[in-house]
This record gives C-alpha cells, sequence and structure tokens, in this order.
C-alpha cells in the first residue's frame, strides 16, 4: 500500500472534511471583517436591509468626510507619538540592560534579572490606580509621557529577556577579540552588539508598537484632555456620539484599523516572531 | 590612559592590524565595565521600580484607607475595604466570568487551535495565507474589535439580526440581555485569541524531530496512532504554555469588554479588571479600586507560580 498514492486519491474524504473546516473558520473570520469595510460604504437605510453584501451604491462620502476631517488624523498622530515614545523608552532601556545582563558577570545579576521578569506575572491594570496617583504627583498626567513611561515600564520583563538571549548568542569571542584590542564595552555595545542585532530590535520594536498603538486602560486612565487622545479612545467617543449610525462608525472602525493591517503585511515575519516568542524560549 | 585607550579603539573598529601594546588591556576593559553597570542597568531598574513595582506596594498601602485620592489617605480602615470587595456581588460574578473564559479557552478554543495548526503545518497552497489570515484577528485593536462585534451583535443593522429576520424571527439583543450577554463576549474571545494559540502550536510543530513521526510510520502506526502518541504528547510543553497564556490573558481582559458591554448589564459580563474600572477607578474610589487590585495580583501571582512548579518544570 503505497501512501503517496492514497493521499493523492482522487476522493479522499478526510481531505474534504479538511478544506470544509478550513473554509468554514475563515468564512467565519473574514465576514465580520468584510461586513465592516463593506459597511462604511453602505448608507444607513441599506446597511439594515444588506448587512452582508457588497454595497449597492457606494457611498465614498462617509469615507471621504471621515479623511478630510481633522479629527481622524489627530487621532492618528497622537496614537504615533505615544507609540514611537514607548518603542523608543523601551528599546533604548532595554537594550542596555539586556546587554549588562549579557555581558557583565557581577554580583546579584541572576537577582536582579528574577526581579525585572516580575513584571511578566501580572496586568498593568491591578495597579493602575496607584499608578495614576504617582503619574499625578510626577506632573505627567495628560501628557503623551504619562502613557508612555508606565508602557514602556510593563513591557520591560520581555524585552530585556528576548533581547538578552540575542545578544548572548552574538559569539563571545568577538567581544574577546574588541576587548584584547581595547575596545571599551559601551563602544562594542554601539558598534557591534546594536548593528548585529538589527532584526531581535525590530521584532521587540514592532511588537512593542503594536501592543502601544492598540492600547486602551492606561491613556483612558491617564489622559483628559479630547486633544491628546490616541485613536481606540476617540473612537470610543465617535460611536457614543453617532451612536446608531452605524455606517459612519463602520467606516471610522476600518480607518483606523487600516495602518494596523498594513503594518501586519509589511512587517508579519516580526510580528509573529515577537508575539509568539514566549513559546520559543526554554 | 586616555590616549592609549583612544588608540586601542580606533584599532578595534576601523585600522585592523595596526599594534597595540597589551599593556592597556586590562585597564580599559575593566573600569568600561564598571561603567556599563553603572549606566546601563540603572534606567530599567528607575523605570520598572517607580511604575510597575512601586505602584502594587502602594495597592497594599492604600487598600487600608477609604481616600477619594485627593490630600493624603488618612481615613484608615484597616480591612474593611476587603471586606465590602468581597461582600459585592459582582466580585463573583465577575470572578465567575473569568472562570468561565478559562473554561471556554481550554474547551474549544484550545482544541480549535491545535486542530487547525495540525492541518496548517502541512504544506499545500495557501496553507500560509490562511495562517495569516487566522492570526490577523489577534494584531486588531481589542476596542475595534469589541466595535466590530457590537455591530455583528446589533439588533437592529447586526448581521446576527439579519441572520434572524431571513428565518422570519424577531432579532435578539444580544448584548443587552443578561442570560446572553456574557456568551457573546466569550464568543468573540474566540474569534480573537484562536489565531494565537494557533502559531504557538505551529510554531512547534515546525520545530519538532521529524524522524519520531517517520519511525512511528515505519514501525506501522496509523496516522491516528502517530498523532496520538507521538505528535501531542511532543506538543505538551507548547500546550501547557498556551493553557498559561489563555490563563494570565483572561484575568487581564478589559478592552474587549468595554465596547461590547462595558460589563452590563447588571454587571453580568464584567471581568476582574472591568469590574475594577467600573468601582474602583470610574468612581476614584481609590482605597476600595486598590483592594480590587491587591486580590487579582495575588491571584496571578499565586496561579503564576502553583503553574510553573506543577506543570512547567521541566522549562
Amino acid at each position: 500500500m503505497s501512501n503517496a498514492k492514497a493521499i493523492r486519491a482522487p476522493f479522499d474524504p478526510t481531505m474534504l472534511f479538511k478544506m470544509v473546516f478550513l473554509a468554514v473558520v475563515a468564512i467565519i473570520v473574514v465576514v465580520p471583517l468584510l461586513a465592516t469595510l463593506f459597511g462604511g460604504f453602505k448608507s444607513l437605510g441599506e446597511l439594515r436591509v444588506n448587512p452582508f453584501g457588497l454595497p449597492r451604491h457606494w457611498e465614498w462620502q462617509n469615507y471621504a468626510d471621515i479623511l478630510f476631517s481633522a479629527r481622524y488624523w489627530q487621532l492618528l498622530r497622537n496614537s504615533l507619538i505615544i507609540s514611537t515614545l514607548t518603542v523608543a523608552l523601551t528599546l533604548i532601556v532595554a537594550s542596555m540592560a539586556a546587554f549588562t545582563f549579557a555581558h557583565i558577570r557581577f554580583y546579584g545579576s541572576s537577582m536582579l534579572l528574577s526581579y525585572l521578569t516580575l513584571g511578566l506575572l501580572f496586568p498593568a491594570a491591578t495597579a493602575v490606580l496607584p499608578l495614576f496617583i504617582k503619574v499625578r504627583d510626577l506632573g505627567l498626567l495628560d501628557t503623551y509621557f504619562g502613557v508612555a513611561l508606565p508602557q514602556a515600564a510593563f513591557g520591560l520583563a520581555m524585552s530585556v529577556l528576548l533581547l538578552r538571549r540575542f545578544f548572548k548568542d552574538i559569539p563571545y569571542e568577538l567581544l574577546e577579540a574588541a576587548l584584547v584590542d581595547g575596545c571599551s564595552y559601551i563602544k562594542f555595545f554601539r558598534y557591534v552588539t546594536l548593528p548585529l542585532s538589527r532584526p531581535i530590535l525590530a521584532t521587540v520594536g514592532t511588537i512593542t508598537f503594536v501592543n502601544s498603538w492598540n492600547a486602551y486602560l492606561l491613556p483612558l486612565v491617564m489622559l483628559n484632555t479630547d486633544a491628546l487622545y490616541p485613536w481606540p479612545l476617540g473612537i470610543m467617543i465617535y460611536q457614543g456620539e453617532y451612536s446608531s449610525e452605524w455606517h459612519l462608525i463602520l467606516a471610522f472602525i476600518t480607518l483606523t484599523i487600516l495602518p494596523t493591517i498594513i503594518l501586519f503585511l509589511l512587517a508579519q515575519k516580526h510580528i509573529v516572531a515577537g508575539l509568539t516568542a514566549g513559546a520559543v524560549k526554554g | 590612559m586616555t590616549v592609549a585607550r583612544r588608540t586601542a579603539s580606533v584599532s578595534a573598529i576601523g585600522a585592523a592590524g595596526e599594534m597595540v601594546p597589551r599593556v592597556t588591556v586590562r585597564g580599559p576593559s575593566w573600569d568600561s565595565r564598571l561603567t556599563v553597570l553603572v549606566l546601563f542597568l540603572p534606567p530599567a531598574l528607575l523605570l520598572f521600580t517607580l511604575f510597575v513595582v512601586l505602584p502594587i506596594g502602594e495597592a497594599a498601602w492604600y487598600s487600608g484607607f477609604n481616600w477619594n485620592g485627593f490630600g493624603r489617605p488618612t481615613n484608615w480602615i484597616g480591612l474593611d475595604n476587603y471586606r465590602f470587595v468581597l461582600e459585592t456581588r459582582a466580585f463573583w460574578l465577575a470572578l465567575r466570568n473569568n472562570g468561565l473564559i478559562i473554561a471556554v479557552s481550554l474547551a474549544i478554543q484550545l482544541p480549535l487551535a491545535l486542530t487547525l495548526a495540525l492541518m496548517l503545518a502541512e504544506r499545500f497552497r495557501g496553507a500560509v495565507a490562511l495562517r495569516m489570515l487566522f492570526f490577523m484577528p489577534y494584531i486588531l485593536a481589542e476596542i475595534a474589535t469589541g466595535l466590530i462585534f457590537s455591530f455583528v451583535y446589533d439588533g437592529d443593522y447586526g448581521l446576527v439580526a439579519s441572520i434572524w429576520r431571513s428565518f422570519g424571527a424577531e432579532p435578539p439583543h444580544l448584548l443587552a440581555s443578561t442570560d446572553t450577554a456574557m456568551l457573546a463576549v466569550l464568543i468573540v474571545i474566540v474569534w480573537k485569541y484562536f489565531g494565537f494559540h494557533m502559531m504557538l502550536f505551529i510554531a512547534a510543530l515546525q520545530g519538532l524531530d521529524k524522524s519520531l513521526v517517520e519511525a512511528a510510520r515505519i514501525d506501522g502506526a496509523t496516522r491516528s496512532q502517530v498523532l496520538r502518541h507521538v505528535v501531542i504528547p511532543l506538543l505538551y510543553p507548547t500546550i501547557r504554555l498556551s493553557v498559561f497564556f489563555a490563563i494570565v490573558g483572561s484575568l487581564q481582559l478589559f478592552d474587549l469588554v468595554m465596547p461590547l458591554t462595558r460589563g452590563g448589564p447588571a454587571d453580568s459580563s464584567n471581568t476582574m479588571v472591568s469590574f475594577l474600572y467600573n468601582n474602583g477607578i470610574s468612581r476614584m474610589r481609590v482605597g476600595y479600586g486598590s483592594a480590587i487590585g491587591v486580590i487579582l495580583f495575588a491571584i496571578c501571582v499565586t496561579f503564576a507560580f502553583t503553574y510553573k512548579r506543577w506543570f512547567m518544570r521541566d522549562e
């Protein structure tokens, strides 16, 4: 009985079952997304009678109104600023700490590392009230940094672990040779470690960015001024204002998740690698 | 000394082959190591201590007060806040809902993710595209996902309503009923997170030692026997990890609930964090909210340590 032949037989019930199963799951994933995209092109009346199908009459106005509104761009700008700040803070602070943990042996290093990894154990929400008071006392309430600093702090543990593992894999002979030649650790970090670590920096940067871009709770607690709101806060307010004008809300949702989807398509390798990184670690 | 160091580092980076006297080696590497320790470590430790560790400690302190967050906390009430939390019906509902989320993750999401991973780990046309498609809900913002599904569930305009109407039935308002709100939230959770777990399993399957599977096949094991006795046991570490993520994820679920139900109606779909938000943060009841936070913290840490000890000892 040849296996290769059996698998390629014209009718294979398990194969058929598999295809049907995958198709059903794919439909369940895709339909809400497409209905959102197309819903933004419909009028409210059409949405009610035809929520699934293609628009019979394409209402470009819904999207155009949002794209030409200052509000939409302001939300994206705020999100971009907060996310960029968070990514920059995380990469700088975490890579420096990871370098120290990877290359320098000192008394208490493993203890300090376990101290940092405590951050993996509980969500930011547990301490969000004291965090609010701390940020207020520091005078950072209602500023971009009031959101970016805690976000970077809570992403630190994972970032340090990922970076440290990568830094450790840089051949030790390289460091030895540089030190023998009189290169300092800091120069080695700047001119050897960082350039060699671009893939992992991109991965950590991308997941930090996505997490910060999507975050809701911290900005909700730390920001009071509409002008500073990132898009998840803005879209909730938008939904409150246009509570049942679903065609507008759907257009707004589509336009706000578009950047995420584009980023995902461009950087899917880094995103998948970064978000499933916990699985590979020992 | 400074001059020596400068020339030395130039030789390391730029002009290779330039002779450097070896005597300078011990000097720079020694104190540059100290410089690194002094410069590189404190920012991370400071950031982490200030915004992660201290707030947890302060939560424990604040939880002893009846305090609205203004001025200094003075009204010490001991453990009363904890008693108030435990006496709130909504707290137990939230805890039950977190339990439900975990149960659904284990009973539905995990088998689904594993099945899909086994199907998509093989190579065929479209497998990679399907993987990416199934992973996509995971990277969408929880807020956007919640809003999309509040449209899907909408009793007037939504997809569910339209299906109901095509059967001539009166469309239900799923999110507005205490009986169905949590069920509706659970469906969205599976929709959003199964792709993440699937990716975990695919990554594990691709790292699997193929020779074991082949050996079993040569020894005459059928496909399903190989699956049951070889592949699944090899995946146990990943399954344990996936369960760990599902439970930790359920304990911090908040963003998804807000656009769907805000924890309502009548607290029927609160999670621990949305309960904390609705009762502590939005009313600035710092002591009460901190007590909820401390309870949640205790649950998370106890769980993480026991789980690590019992199930993930080998990793």
